[in-house]
């Protein structure tokens, strides 16, 4: 699933980039020859201290969704060096690139790869170099092996960097997981005694990172820190990459400065701002918010934002509700999927989330949660996923728990209007007949424009509460 | 904020979620640190942790390192050990 | 000699049968009525490593009886003894397979969660191999006592075993059931 390559939003990078893309500068599917003549060779060998500084200068955040800063990561990793568990074997830390992408909604990382793989693979490379790394691996979906396979193939600095085809699973992506992958063959999260950087894959320092990450890293090398901070706000340098679904004229992948306004984004993909509900950023550990005000920014509390609301971008996930989709019903589909996609290995995760897309099912398809009473029922419902929420974050051996928490809460924040109707049995997310997302239409509309019936409704319940 | 910071020293009970079942022996030997959930797995007790600390580490008290360290060598699937910040 | 050799093996026999059922009963994390869950593992530990106690009394009294002619070798390699070697040599297996289950028991925090179970279901075979080696090996083996015994422990071995397999078994089972089984609506 390729997207088409996106404009940068034209007023926010000087050149040479002005109104051009940083990442794709080398065109769609970009092979070596272009790539070298869009960017320039790769500085040569620069002690560790050169492109720590560039790192550590540059604000660079990882674009994967975690968003830690990649200079304090990279000196993590530079200084746990030394004790490898296996003495007679290289002890260099190792370096992943994390291109699982286990987010459905999410492709910017594909796209990454099929158009400048290069850049990941130059990032890579450099922090090789600066480090003694012993070990390279890029990790990612089946979908995107060949077109690294062949970006590999082309350049004979790249012939110790190992390829692994990543499964096909949400948790897959999570950086522990990732490690034990590589070493044991199971996607699972591990319960760390010491952090991935001090010690991780095979007991030598690891430093994992989304592609994008590495890609970010390449340019930096080559153009330093003022360069990529020319981009972006002070909070939040740089541009990243958004992958924009959900109901719009088409997907695409979109390259977006740092606080970036949400609006300004949809606005270039040639959405307008009536034609949006809501939004989903993030992706499904992320969060529900309307769209106006909304600043796409790392840092929460960026001065100089104006009044906007930061939201965390995490992996740059742009999911847009129509007028007319029901949210509620939306998200309930989205905990489904999450709570199919646990790893099942913690007890909270492996039983909490299921009962937490149980309710979530009941309160999206208009159930009042039981025989109870009228009022006792409709709170009943809303307390429950509360109840369940506090069980069910923060007891896990990842945060899959806790995202999925995170959804469902700003789900409750964002569509808080549509929860009395949908404890009353009825849906008013919008036109008369139109389907909410994934669930049969009740009844016609009970003679109030925009108004249905949700299939869970009690008979004989009367209108609005 | 004297309670918080004796919170920050203490020793605390770190649970490995891959491997917990819920048996539930560690809430016998620590009833006022823990309590069991919905399905059984060890819960920090109410005013035990602070709103948004970390479920996976209960901070002990000093009269309770004994029973802790019982704790971890009787659980049945090896899921505690006891870290000192 | 003979005689306590004979009735140490016996007691063992017991221990062993009534450490099976605690070990069941451990592993379902339930209380035994008054007797909290921390209290039944240290209970079936504590019985278990009083069975291996009169074990070694066992075996050592017969290495020291005349009459028994049991060797050094027999009694970690089997089937090459001189009385009755096929029951012998069963007891022997049975020795060592408590033996491996034992010191891994003991070293659980050592060896590691993975390795200890693999080795502690072994469980499941040493005890059937002990209690064919005591009616198989001892002259009193088919004698009235040791027979009723036998069938009263093996009905509640195997009963424990069938409740093993069921469904209720983990007291957590029926909290779990529901969310357990998630199915996609």
């Amino acid at each position: 699933m390729t997207a088409a390559v996106g404009q940068l939003w034209p007023a926010a990078v000087r050149e040479p980039w002005d109104g051009g893309s940083r990442l794709f500068a080398a065109g769609d599917r970009a092979g070596y020859a272009g790539h070298l003549a869009a960017y320039g060779p790769l500085p040569g060998h620069e002690p560790l201290g050169t492109l720590l500084a560039q790192l550590q200068a540059s604000g660079l955040t990882g674009r994967g969704g975690a968003a830690f800063p990649a200079g304090p990561k990279l000196a993590a990793v530079a200084q746990a060096g030394g004790t490898a568990r296996y003495a007679t074997r290289p002890s260099g830390p190792v370096l992943i690139a994390n291109g699982a992408e286990g987010e459905p909604l999410s492709f910017k990382d594909a796209t990454l790869l099929h158009n400048a793989p290069h850049l990941v693979i130059d990032g890579l490379l450099a922090t090789a170099q600066s480090v003694a790394a012993s070990a390279i691996y890029i990790y990612t979906a089946a979908g995107n092996l060949d077109a690294v396979a062949a970006a590999l193939t082309e350049r004979p600095d790249a012939a110790g960097v190992i390829l692994v085809e990543s499964p096909d699973a949400f948790v897959a992506g999570q950086a522990s997981a990732a490690v034990n992958f590589l070493e044991t063959g199971r996607a699972l999260p591990v319960d760390l005694r010491r952090r991935l950087a001090d010690s991780g894959f095979k007991g030598l320092p690891t430093l994992v990172q989304n592609v994008e990450t590495w890609a970010q890293v390449a340019l930096i090398a080559r153009y330093g820190a003022d360069w990529f901070r020319a981009a972006g706000v002070a909070g939040d340098p740089g541009t990243r990459l958004v992958s924009l679904s959900g109901d719009v004229p088409a997907q695409q992948v979109l390259e977006v400065p740092g606080g970036a306004l949400l609006t300004d984004v949809l606005a270039t993909a040639g959405i307008r701002h009536d034609a949006v509900a809501a939004v989903l950023v993030g992706g499904f550990h992320g969060r529900w918010v309307r769209p106006e005000g909304v600043v796409l920014s790392v840092n929460d509390g960026t001065a100089g934002l104006g009044a906007g609301l930061a939201v965390r971008p995490g992996a740059g996930v742009l999911h847009v509700l129509a007028p007319g989709r029901c949210g509620l019903a939306a998200t309930a589909d989205m905990v489904d999927y999450l709570a199919g996609q646990s790893a099942r290995q913690c007890g909270p995760c492996m039983f909490g989330l299921p009962a937490l897309a149980d309710v979530m099912r009941r309160l999206a398809s208009g159930g009042s949660g039981g025989a109870a009473g009228r009022g006792a029922g409709a709170r009943g419902l809303v307390d429950e996923v509360g109840r369940l929420s506090r069980l069910v974050s923060g007891r896990g051996a990842c945060h899959h728990p806790d995202g999925t928490v995170r959804l469902i809460a700003s789900a409750l924040e964002t569509f808080a209007d549509d929860i009395p109707w949908h404890l009353a049995g009825q849906c008013n997310s919008g036109h008369a007949g139109h389907a909410a997302v994934g669930h049969p239409v009740g009844n016609a509309a009970v003679g109030r424009p925009g108004v249905r019936d949700l299939p869970g409704r009690a008979r004989g319940e009367g209108g609005r509460r | 904020m004297s309670k918080d910071s004796g919170r920050d020293r203490a020793t605390r009970l770190h649970i490995d979620w891959t491997r917990c079942d819920g048996r539930g022996l560690c809430a016998e030997l620590l009833p006022e640190a823990l309590s069991r959930d919905d399905w059984g797995f060890p819960l920090a007790a109410p005013g035990r942790l602070a709103v948004d600390a970390d479920k996976s580490n209960v901070p002990l008290k000093h009269s309770e390192l004994g029973a802790a360290a019982d704790a971890v060598k009787l659980c049945p699937v090896l899921a505690l050990r006891l870290t000192r910040p | 000699m003979w005689a306590f050799g004979r009735a140490s093996g016996f007691a063992s026999m017991l221990l062993l049968s009534a450490s099976v059922l605690l070990g069941i009963l451990t592993r379902s994390g339930r209380p035994l009525v008054r007797l909290p869950r921390v209290s039944v593992s240290l209970l079936h530990r504590n019985v278990s490593l009083m069975a291996v106690v009169f074990l070694i009394f066992h075996v050592g009294a017969l290495l020291l009886d005349s009459y028994a002619h049991l060797g050094l070798t027999d009694v970690f390699v089997p089937f090459l003894g001189s009385y009755r070697p096929f029951w012998q040599g069963l007891g022997t297996v049975a020795l060592d397979l408590l033996a491996a289950v034992v010191v891994t028991g003991l070293l659980r925090h050592r060896i590691g969660q993975r390795t200890f179970k693999l080795v502690h279901w072994l469980s499941y075979a040493m005890w059937p191999v002990a209690i064919a080696h005591s009616v198989g090996n001892g002259t009193d083996g088919t004698s009235a006592p040791v027979v009723a015994a036998v069938v009263v422990v093996s009905v509640a071995v195997v009963a424990a075993v069938a409740w093993r397999l069921s469904a209720g078994f983990l007291e957590t089972a029926r909290l779990r059931q529901l969310h357990g089984q998630w199915r996609r609506p």
